[in-house]
């Protein structure tokens, strides 16, 4: 069996589930191989689905209903009109505002996306980093906060020179980050700790720790008793990058340049190599000399300090002030966003630039049609649960499944079907498992 | 078959070399001993802190019991020495037993955690005039337990049959909703009591479906679930429920039931048998699932199924289908823990009002080591602290109330990184079944 | 019972693992089914025992057809199987996993403990096993965990035992009592279907031989067929069962182990004080049954696992302290027991599992970033030079087979140069065609001069291989002894008889194995 069998290209793919099956990356891969159709399909149905609640929710759609079939046709105009309106409303205040006022008005929305998402790509690529190197990190949410909580403390408790102060503060941010992430980091390293247990806990930690610290009048440095911080002074703020009332700042392009570092860190360094290989298969990364202990370690740091970078970014670049809520759901908002870029860098950078865009969208949504803007959440959990199942999506629009072969009716028999294919591949391929014993 | 005879004795002989070197390198662990030292020279830190002359009063009656327990006044500073010594001859005798490889009993761990609490307690309020009202510590406790100790028994039954359950919060906020709304439309808290598990169970089906259909890793499933659940419910909060809040977010409480008799029993009485009917059915369903998980057929075999599915499926255990409805009937006891946020406690529904007490189930689960005894009493002793902390924030004591709500997740961290025993979860937990 | 296959056919896609296969197994009757690995003998086993459906023709018990929709309809016929990796819970008592999935119970839902136990007393007595009803699984010896599957099945009334692979992790006095008892099973009337591709055991036990290949009965023999014709009516082709080598010209000593004890993680010894020195040029095999500290030995040289105390030295250089990059640097080339867990990483390309392991060095890199076009042209040399057959070098590794991936391993190992090559299994799984390479691939590096520590639990690739033998039990070297040693005296050895004692046992009397060993030698023409 050693010249490649017709069998083989068919087996194949199952053989491949097999040894991966249960493992992180395996669930990554699946992600990656999902086309951009499907992509485009699971925001249609997100959106589809978002309708149907803001319908459901709203008050002239429901007084149609009370008389449906007297007037059906008023239910129908009514509906259309209503989801034109938000809809509308989500478009315009997320790329391009027509109705606006004056031309800067109009531009406006587009920028908050940006602003927006600066906050979530960093934190993303964060994310993404832990999830290519085999590894969960829920935790950020802590680590924005530890971010913002180093940003802030430098930003407005220290007076330096304009250059010198945001680069400090921004560092600052990085560093708190990489701390909180670097916990979690050698404990797995170090005890084999479940990173996502960890982060999780840790997540609440920081929660308590920013509320004790807004308590302490040595922290806030306000005078007051409010749980809220003096603000950042002007030299350790983000500049912003266009005049008048935009709010878009220097963030954006530490979001670009981070961007382009993580695709060189992962895919062009022998670091990201040792990433990657611990993240597919930790056995053999150790068999082959690689430290997986250090490495482990040094993608929580990274990963975290990304994250922190990011609380920092979105404290000195829009907040200003530091308050208990500052990560909002930032944190889990970047596991999303890092699920929807498939853990590549530009996927994450789109798929930040998109939930920004959702976020801006949906406050002017809200103010406009009254629709909740905690809409967003709802589509952004929608959109990531069905990218992650793709053959979801294909049934929902009657789509043939991708493995080439004619679909089954019957579901159990198709599953069947697959996992023998694997069965196969593994006899087939001689890949034993004796060696499970061990 | 003239080997028959003679290989049972060649083994035993060469078994014996081999068991006998075992006890020799073993390597000492010191993780215990190290960390009970700490504990102590800690228990030692506040006995030194205590203020001079000052007395500690302990207050464990209500006035209704059979037989009242008069207050008990202590010397603060003698008693927390005396405390703090006890604790430094526990963790030395525990450092002794390591070095020798001898195994301490149970009754070690518990005294030392009982002292512990105490010497804390005593130092918290030397002085302060206030006396602790243990009723209300301990009643405290109880209520803050509730909800997580549903929501670790929704784990541990997801767990053990192979599904990680990140999305307990999820279910908790989900449950509590429903059962505002329910009760709130209907004016019954009986009906919100009832529809609360079917919110926990839809969310236990989406993730079970993602996961055993799709093969979703469960983490991020119950990640984005937790996300759906309160983006849906906060949307319908501030459209629906606020729109008309008489109609759909009206307070309603469970009563309270009194159970005769038991409810007299000093300090306990009061504590446990004074609840409404949900507390009831949360010890049911603990003492439940203690004697079916390890003796029924059910446990035996969702047991196996997360453990090792391959093997149970050859039994003819239909492994999806173990999965689907023990994530679901786990979903339906998170749902009921959400329902004492609101109807449980008289409360309109509030967005994320479960605040992350989802998280701490969670954890609670993992420090119980997946068994329904060990959850309940680590939700318990997460109760404990929350409650100690708000108890003395009423007070006034030096300690911050947020390093007391710290303590579940700092323990946690502890006891997944090997401090508090080996974790060991189900074998087969988060990993697809597939023929 | 009777059990009748007719042209069962199973297809996966396009590919068909079974092709229209006939079968009977007359009642009492120990039928081997004979095939090398990945002819398709699984699939067939999984059929039978209902956790697949064929595609084509029926199978039948007692002449009646039937269709099983799972494993629970096959028990409930009659059906027992041992799996080739127990489908026991680790966590589980004995009893409660011979009684899982059919439990007796009392009220509601409730097991009824003393029932169950009673259950599996009765069954133990009356084949006279021993096992201890309380103890955990995991704390089973192999031998002993394999009697509780066979309990299992019994317990359930099995008129038909089917055994996958059963002898993979017993030593050869284990196997001996495994035939016994399958011989008492038969006496009973129980019909075994036995599933190996070890020619030597079928010749042992068997009554009547099926061979597959490719999916395809190929033919029936008995046990009186030599191992010759056994093996190449299995394969399809002539093959010789040894390799040609050059007796070893071994030069300098350059790598010895001295003390050398391990520990596992829960503080059990697993490797106790072993010794041994190598010189150039020769090739030393480590004999063992599974889990007998040969694993340890090998990843404590590549400093994988911690050595507790000892020394391993490789031409003077102390290895202790260094690291398993180091140690790699070093010139150890390394091949490890399970290649899918340890030797190479699936979702990886061609040319990245090549340089796994030396990512990070000149050529490859300049320290910091990679260095791809060097890593693709050495990939492309290298690979064609071990004859991989694959597509192209930016394919992931998965899309290979067993054998071609083991050439990628091989590959990488051995176009540095290399001081020590150790190899843990390097055949484990392959199809006979890229034994033969590993083979000749390993006597080549030998001839080269370099000292090849080889691990096998396989006795034929130890005694194909060897110029001396080292032979592990619990932890220990119960002997060093020539290449060309008596399997008779190999197999006490295994069992930690020492080699002076077992070469006098065995003279008095023969395992069943070493009879049939004996029978062919006699027959095999001089």
């Amino acid at each position: 069996m050693s010249q490649p069998s017709p069998e083989n290209s068919t087996a194949e793919p199952g053989g491949a589930l097999k040894e991966a099956e249960g493992r992180l990356h395996l669930a990554l891969r699946e992600l990656g191989r999902t086309s951009w159709v499907i992509t485009l399909l699971s925001i249609f149905v997100a959106l589809v689905i978002g309708a149907v609640l803001i319908l459901a929710t709203n008050s002239d759609v429901r007084e149609t209903l009370g008389y449906f079939f007297a007037r059906p046709s008023d239910f129908f105009v009514t509906s259309f009109e209503v989801l034109r309106d938000a809809y509308s409303a989500l478009f315009r205040g997320a790329v391009y505002d027509w109705n606006a006022a004056s031309p800067e008005r109009s531009i406006r929305p587009i920028t908050e996306t940006m602003v927006n998402a600066v906050p979530l790509i960093l934190a993303g690529l964060g994310i993404a980093i832990a999830f290519r190197s085999g590894m969960l990190n829920i935790g950020g949410q802590g680590q924005i906060i530890l971010g913002a909580t180093f940003g802030g403390f430098i930003g407005y408790s220290l007076q330096l020179p304009m250059g010198a102060h945001v680069t400090l503060a921004v560092l600052g941010g990085l560093l708190g980050g990489a701390i909180w992430g670097g916990i979690a980091g050698v404990l797995k390293a170090k005890t084999g700790a479940n990173e996502v247990i960890v982060t999780i806990m840790l997540n609440n930690i920081a929660l308590l720790l920013i509320a004790w610290l807004l308590r302490q009048q040595w922290f806030v440095q306000t005078g007051s008793t409010q749980p809220i911080s003096a603000p950042v002074h002007e030299s350790a703020q983000l500049f912003g990058l266009l005049p008048g009332s935009f709010r878009l700042h220097a963030g954006i392009l530490i979001a670009v340049a981070a961007t382009f570092l993580v695709w060189w860190l992962m895919e062009r360094s022998t670091l990201g190599f040792e990433f990657r290989a611990i993240g597919e298969n930790p056995d053999a990364a150790r068999t082959a000399g690689i430290n997986v202990a250090k490495a482990t370690a040094l993608v929580l740091i990274i990963g975290g300090g990304l994250c922190g970078l990011a609380g920092a970014a979105h404290l000195l670049g829009t907040e200003y002030r530091l308050t208990g809520g500052v990560a909002g759901s930032l944190g889990f908002d970047a596991i999303t966003v890092a699920l929807l870029g498939r853990s590549k860098p530009l996927g994450t950078f789109l798929a930040g630039l998109l939930f920004g865009g959702l976020q801006s969208g949906g406050v002017l949504m809200q103010a406009q049609t009254g629709a909740s803007v905690d809409i967003v959440l709802v589509l952004q959990s929608v959109i990531v649960l069905l990218i992650a199942a793709p053959p979801l999506v294909r049934t929902i629009f009657f789509l043939p499944s991708t493995d080439g072969t004619e679909k089954k009716k019957n579901p159990r028999r198709r599953r069947l079907r697959d996992s023998e294919a694997e069965q196969a591949a593994s006899e087939d391929k001689a890949e034993t498992t004796q060696g499970a014993g061990r | 078959m003239s080997e028959q005879s003679t290989a049972p004795e060649t083994t035993a002989v060469q078994a014996e070399p081999l068991e006998q070197a075992e006890t020799q390198l073993q390597p000492i662990k010191w993780k215990f001993p190290i960390t009970y030292l700490v504990l102590a020279l800690m228990g030692l830190g506040f006995a030194l802190l205590t203020p001079a002359g000052a007395e500690t009063e302990f207050r464990s009656s209500t006035g209704n019991e059979f037989i009242s327990i008069p207050a008990v006044i202590v010397p603060s500073q003698a008693s927390t020495l005396m405390l703090s010594i006890a604790l430094l001859l526990l963790a030395g005798l525990s450092l002794f037993c390591a070095g020798r490889r001898i195994r301490l009993g149970i009754w070690h761990p518990l005294l030392f955690g009982l002292l512990f609490v105490l010497t804390f307690l005593i130092y918290a309020g030397a002085g302060r005039g206030a006396v602790i009202p243990m009723i209300t510590l301990l009643s405290g406790t109880l209520m803050l337990s509730v909800p997580l100790i549903f929501g670790a028994m929704c784990g541990l039954v997801g767990e053990r049959s192979g599904i990680i359950n990140i999305a307990i919060e999820g279910q908790l906020l989900a449950g509590a909703f429903l059962a505002a709304v329910a009760a709130s439309f209907f004016t019954s808290a009986y009906v919100g009591l009832l529809a609360a598990p079917f919110a926990g169970a839809a969310v236990g089906g989406l993730l079970v479906w993602f996961a055993v259909k799709y093969h979703v890793n469960q983490i991020i499933v119950g990640v984005v679930l937790n996300v759906l659940v309160i983006g849906l419910t906060s949307f319908l909060y501030s459209t629906v429920l606020s729109e008309n809040p008489e109609v759909w977010n009206a307070r309603q409480q469970l009563p309270r039931i009194e159970i005769p008799v038991l409810s007299q029993i000093p300090i306990i009485g009061p504590v446990m048998f004074n609840q409404t009917i949900l507390v009831y059915l949360m010890y049911v369903i603990v003492i439940a699932l203690q004697i079916l998980l390890f003796r029924s057929r059910w446990g035996l075999r969702i047991r196996a199924v997360g453990e090792h599915p391959k093997a149970a499926d050859t039994v003819g255990i239909n492994v999806p289908r173990t999965r689907v409805i023990n994530t679901i009937l786990a979903g339906s006891i998170a749902g009921l823990g959400g329902a004492y946020f609101t109807v449980g406690q008289g409360l309109a529904f509030g967005q994320e009002m479960s605040a992350g007490q989802g998280f701490i189930a969670l954890a609670a689960m993992i420090l119980g080591r997946w068994n329904p005894k060990g959850a309940l009493f680590a939700a318990l002793l997460f109760g404990f602290s929350t409650s100690v902390g708000q108890t003395l924030s009423t007070i006034g004591t030096p300690v911050p109330s947020e390093i007391l709500l710290m303590l579940p997740y700092v323990i946690t961290i502890f006891a997944v990184a090997g401090f508090v025993g080996r974790v060991r979860p189900p074998a087969a937990e988060g990993v697809p079944y597939v023929k | 019972m009777k059990l009748e296959l007719q042209g069962v056919t199973k297809r996966f896609g396009t590919f068909t693992a079974n092709d229209r296969i006939d079968l009977s197994v007359e009642p009492g009757e120990i039928h081997a089914l004979l095939g090398e690995n990945g002819a398709g003998k699984s699939t067939l086993m999984n059929t039978i025992y209902g956790l697949y459906s064929p595609d084509e023709g029926q199978i039948l018990l007692d002449d009646q057809p039937v269709d099983f929709t799972g494993p629970g309809d096959a028990v409930r016929a009659g059906i027992g199987m041992v799996h080739q990796h127990f489908m026991l819970i680790p966590v589980f008592s004995v009893t409660e996993s011979v009684m899982l999935g059919y439990e007796p119970t009392k009220g509601p839902g409730m097991i009824d403990f003393a029932e169950a136990r009673q259950r599996v007393r009765d069954i133990s007595a009356q084949f006279g096993f021993d096992v201890d009803l309380d103890a955990k699984i995991e704390d089973l010896p192999v031998g002993a965990q394999q009697r509780v599957e066979i309990i299992k099945a019994l317990s359930r009334n099995a008129k038909i035992l089917i055994l996958d692979e059963p002898t993979a992790v017993l030593t050869p006095q284990e196997t001996d009592e495994l035939i016994a008892i399958m011989r008492q099973l038969k006496e009973a009337g129980t019909s075994i279907l036995f599933i190996t591709h070890k020619l030597r055991e079928v010749r042992a036990i068997a009554d009547k031989i099926t061979v597959i290949r490719r999916g395809a009965v190929v033919g029936e023999a008995t046990p009186e067929s030599t191992e010759t014709e056994l093996a190449s009516l299995m394969v399809g082709r002539e093959v010789s069962l040894t390799t040609e080598k050059e007796p070893a010209t071994p030069e300098d000593t350059s790598f010895e182990v001295e003390d050398l004890t391990v520990l596992s993680p829960t503080g059990k010894v697993m490797l106790d004080e072993v010794s041994l020195s190598m010189r150039r040029g020769e090739i030393l095999c480590v004999a063992g049954v599974d889990g007998n500290g040969q694993t340890e030995l090998t990843e404590a040289i590549l400093g994988v696992q911690e050595a507790a105390s000892g020394s391993i030295r490789l031409d003077g250089q102390d290895l202790k302290g260094l690291s398993v990059k180091q140690r790699i640097n070093a010139g150890i080339g390394f091949v490890p027991e399970d290649r899918s867990t340890d030797g190479v990483i699936a979702g990886f390309s061609i040319t990245e599992n090549f340089v796994l392991d030396q990512y990070d060095q000149r050529p490859y890199s300049n320290g910091v970033a990679m260095r791809h076009d060097v890593m693709r042209a050495d990939a492309q040399e290298q690979t064609a030079r071990f004859d991989v057959r694959m597509g192209t070098v930016d394919d992931p590794i998965s899309t290979l087979s067993g054998g071609n991936q083991q050439k990628v391993v091989l590959a990488r190992e051995m176009s540095r140069n290399i001081r020590l090559f150790v190899a843990s299994q390097p055949t484990r799984g392959l199809d006979v065609g890229s034994i033969e390479f590993v083979h000749r691939s390993i006597i080549e590096e030998r001839d080269k001069g370099t000292p090849c520590l080889i691990v096998s639990t396989e006795l034929d690739e130890v005694i194909n291989l060897a110029d001396r033998i080292a032979v592990m039990y619990r932890g220990r070297i119960v002997g060093i002894v020539d290449g060309d040693t008596d399997r008779d005296v190999l197999g006490l050895m295994l069992a930690g008889v020492p080699a002076d004692e077992a070469k006098i046992q065995a003279a008095q009397h023969q395992t069943a194995l070493g009879e049939a060993d004996e029978i062919a030698d006699e027959e095999a023409p001089a």
